[in-house]
């Protein structure tokens, strides 16, 4: 009896942090959030199906929670391959990749009046030159 | 007697991986940035998952249901660090940002690393 009232608790637990959870991926402002939280929704997931395993009792529901945390796990790693080839958007320049040259030069060095128009290098230019 | 013993330690198990559960996923919502996210989701999230599915080993009382649900235990002990661990390498090479109050970078001065 105790055990029931326990996972009735820890379902409706579970179903706040899955909503939470959801509205993280809903947000989330960037790619990488988004991948965190589909990552974390697979291991409410299987906290779900464990739950379920003990209230009816089948015990094979504990090889279906491991394969689901195969795929999660996988899924992760082919998201964080992808993310790793395509770079952050643009709009707030990450301070890392930022050329120095740009930040660091005078704003009147680089618009001499005189001087020949050169063709800009934009930030994403010397950052693909960098790779 | 036993079996109640054993029921009631069961049902702490089961509410404490709920309790890592829902911190975690008060800690993908509250914290500034991608990567303090990622520490709250693959810390506490795993440990949450991975304690329900050591009760469901244990209210079995079966070895071979035990030994599944610690392979199952240990295989997402084992996985949740590289995921997070790859996820925030590729994050970081690709140019997330950090947070402003983050007070320490210290992939900054080893761009070479990067």
């Amino acid at each position: 009896m105790i055990l029931s009232a326990a996972i009735w608790v820890a379902m409706l637990v579970l179903c706040l942090a899955f909503l939470l959870t959801v509205w993280r991926v809903v947000k989330g402002p960037t790619l990488p959030d988004r991948v965190v939280a589909l990552d974390m929704l697979v291991g409410i997931v299987i906290g779900f199906i464990a739950l379920i395993a003990i209230r009816t009792g089948f015990t094979l529901y504990i090889d279906i929670a491991i394969s689901l945390g195969l795929v999660g796990f996988l899924a992760t790693v082919a998201f964080a391959r992808f993310i790793l080839a395509s770079p952050a958007p643009e709009g707030e320049p990450p301070a890392l990749l930022r050329p120095a040259i740009v930040t660091m030069a005078p704003p009147q060095a680089r618009r001499k009046p005189g001087r020949k128009e050169k063709p800009d290098e934009t930030v994403s230019n010397r950052r693909r030159k960098s790779r | 007697m036993i079996q109640m013993l054993s029921e009631t330690a069961i049902a702490m198990i089961v509410l404490l991986g709920a309790l890592f559960v829902l911190a975690a996923a008060v800690g993908l919502n509250r914290l500034p940035d991608l990567y303090s996210r990622m520490h709250a989701a693959s810390k506490a999230g795993t440990v949450g998952s991975a304690l329900m599915l050591l009760a469901v080993g244990l209210h079995a009382g079966d070895l071979g249901t035990l030994a599944r649900a610690l392979a199952g235990f240990f295989f997402f002990l084992l996985t949740a660090p590289v995921s997070a661990h790859l996820l925030a390498m590729a994050a970081r090479k690709s140019g997330y940002p950090l947070a402003k109050q983050s007070v320490l970078d210290e992939m900054k001065n080893r761009p070479e690393s990067i």
